[in-house]
């Protein structure tokens, strides 16, 4: 992967409504995305990630702000003159054409040859495994069929950039699975550079190069979905992305105080009051009086067949879930109401930067 | 049945009033229908079939140039209130809602609630102003005055038909490079067709049958079908009036079913 940058938005704001009824959709937003990269949108519903794809596509106009593709400034250009395509949500196949009218309709607008516009529908068909449905009319097709072909039809004219307005969310948990492989193996076939809208954080994390989190119309965080799940910046990301465990501290010299009076060693450049977190998977449970350990109190253990979550309670009340694998609940001794110990794996406590 | 349903057809008296509903809705036409074969000359009394009266009405040259004259008339009426129609649906439906919305479609279905005889009267001395003023007494106003009273019906159809339509198509068009026009010419135009064609006919229909504005606007000599056979009442009624009926019957209904067949949702 290179490090050019494809797409750039620079403090885009989108606001809709009037006088006291402004609703920032988008809030002074700025992200690069670089070329031939699996680039993830993730967030809540109405966190603005929609509103943000909207504006690369060209459907909205920023309030003020500005896109850039390939370094020039697209912010006026209507959707027809951008090198960008989209598949929607709905799909929006055109229903009154076959199928392989509506993978050739892109380049037909562009005005190239017949010859050319078959050859390409040819190619885009056998890519995505089509090739039999060519002459049938889209609503005699299956739900993952049509995905395929508002793939195909996004694809055809070889955009810089595609985007992706969730588009798996109307197919069920098999299909989803299946075409989540079939769009990392698309993206990678074709190099084209990959915008792609979820709120679904593991659909994130298992396709992305890298996610940027949105929430109430900020970019939250960026980065690879390692550097998110690991180290997470804030609050929202950290329990956006996974479970996680909140502690209260103290900053002191070469680590962190918890309210419990335990230190934890963990690197931070923020002085006073700060929260602690770590992942339920990273919470080790050792017997109770080891050294360094901190003590806590088994509450109750939940089952979920490969690991088990035991939610503790350390000396002063706050709640600590670790994740243990099954088979070592019964030889760790842990058993509702006992008294144990716990540590942190070695790096994994992170400080919040907020 | 396990459940017990309130069912209309249950209770007392349903089958007598549908039967008497259907009798009074369908009795006089088919009364109409009967004597327009009768071999005799009377619009009553029936004296054995013939297909003769037919025959008269299409030989007769006042029925014929009344015929033309209804044909074109709705033909031109039809084409102009469509399309008006089919820009006042874009333009109603292919936008952010706007301050009058709600006034704009009063306005356009203006037609529909205005008494026919006030507009009818109205266009009759607006007309005979200009009529003086330019001399023209040809079939331009009947034309505009079928146009404008049959904006409402083609409107309608078009305007659900468009409503019914995902807003996203034409984005995915945009999307995929295809300019402003080439959006309306290739995806919203072909897939408003059949309430376009519906529209057409319903407005065709309506212009066939009016009777009200054409009598007020009409000058002499340009009778239409209907308005020849309301003059026809003045003399002895034979049942040439029953075979001319019977003819604008059954164009009325081919028409009406296919608009039917065009409008219904694709099962």
């Amino acid at each position: 992967m290179t490090e050019a940058v494809t797409i750039e938005a620079r403090n885009a704001v989108k606001a809709f409504g009037q006088g006291e009824h402004v609703v920032r959709a988008l809030d002074d937003v700025s992200i690069q995305i670089r070329k031939g990269e699996f680039f993830t949108l993730l967030g809540p519903s109405g966190c603005g990630k929609t509103t943000l794809l909207r504006l690369i596509a060209g459907f909205e106009m920023p309030t003020s702000g500005t896109i850039l593709l390939d370094g020039a400034d697209i912010t006026d250009l209507p959707p027809n003159k951008r090198p960008v395509n989209t598949v929607f949500q709905s799909y929006a196949l055109f229903p009154h054409l076959t199928v392989a009218e509506n993978v050739g309709f892109g380049l037909t607008m562009q005005g190239r040859p017949k010859a050319e516009v078959s050859k390409r529908v040819a190619e885009m068909l056998a890519l995505v495994k089509l090739e039999p449905m060519a002459g049938r009319k889209v609503s005699q097709l299956s739900g993952g069929q049509q995905q395929r072909v508002a793939l195909a039809r996004a694809l055809a004219p070889q955009p810089k950039v595609l985007l992706l307005d969730e588009p798996l969310s109307a197919l069920d948990l098999k299909l989803r699975k299946e075409m989540q492989v079939e769009l990392k193996r698309l993206q990678t076939e074709t190099g084209i550079t990959f915008i792609f809208v979820t709120h679904d954080q593991e659909e994130a994390l298992t396709m992305s190069d890298r996610i940027g989190v949105m929430s109430a119309g900020k970019l939250q965080q960026v980065g690879s979905p390692r550097d998110i799940y690991t180290r997470p910046v804030n609050r929202f990301v950290a329990s956006f992305i996974g479970e996680t465990n909140f502690l209260p501290a103290t900053v002191v010299p070469g680590g962190v105080r918890l309210s419990t009076g335990d230190v934890v060693e963990v690197a931070t450049t923020r002085p006073g009051a700060v929260t602690l977190t770590v992942r339920p998977e990273q919470v080790r449970i050792v017997a109770a009086g080891e050294a360094g350990a901190i003590a806590a109190r088994v509450k109750f253990l939940v089952y979920f067949g490969t690991d088990t979550h035991c939610h503790l309670d350390l000396s002063d009340g706050t709640e600590v879930v670790a994740r243990v694998q099954s088979p070592a609940s019964g030889e760790a001794g842990i058993v509702e109401g006992s008294t144990v110990g716990i540590r942190f794996a070695p790096g994994a406590a992170q400080v919040l930067e907020d | 049945m396990a459940e017990r349903r309130f069912e209309v057809a249950r209770l007392p008296g349903f089958a007598t009033v549908a039967v008497a509903t259907f009798v009074m809705l369908y009795l006089p036409i088919a009364t109409l229908v009967t004597f327009s074969f009768n071999a005799g000359s009377s619009i009553a009394v029936w004296e054995g079939f013939s297909l003769h009266w037919y025959a008269d009405a299409w030989n007769n040259q006042a029925v014929k140039d009344a015929t033309v004259r209804s044909l074109v008339i709705a033909v031109w009426a039809a084409m102009i209130s469509t399309t008006v129609a089919t820009l006042a649906a874009l333009g109603t439906t292919r936008r952010a809602a706007f301050k009058g919305e709600t006034f704009i479609y009063v306005a356009i279905n203006q037609p529909l609630m205005v008494p026919e005889i006030v507009t009818a009267v109205a266009l009759m001395i607006l007309f005979g102003m200009v009529k003086v003023a330019t001399g023209y007494q040809g079939l331009g106003y009947l034309i505009l005055a079928h146009s404008a009273f049959c904006i409402p019906f083609a409107y309608l159809p078009i305007r659900a038909r468009l409503e019914g339509m995902d807003l996203s198509l034409e984005s995915a068009a945009a999307d995929l490079y295809a300019s402003p026009w080439q959006t309306f010419r290739f995806v919203t135009l072909p897939l408003l067709g059949p309430g376009i064609l519906a529209g057409a006919m319903l407005a065709f229909v309506i212009s066939l049958d009016d009777v009200i504005i054409t009598e007020f606007v009409k000058s002499g000599g340009q009778d239409t079908l209907p308005t020849y056979m309301l003059g026809q009442m003045r003399r002895t009624m034979t049942p040439e009036v029953n075979a001319i009926s019977t003819a604008l019957l059954a164009l009325t209904v081919v028409l009406l079913t296919a608009f039917f067949l065009l409008t219904r949702k694709k099962g």
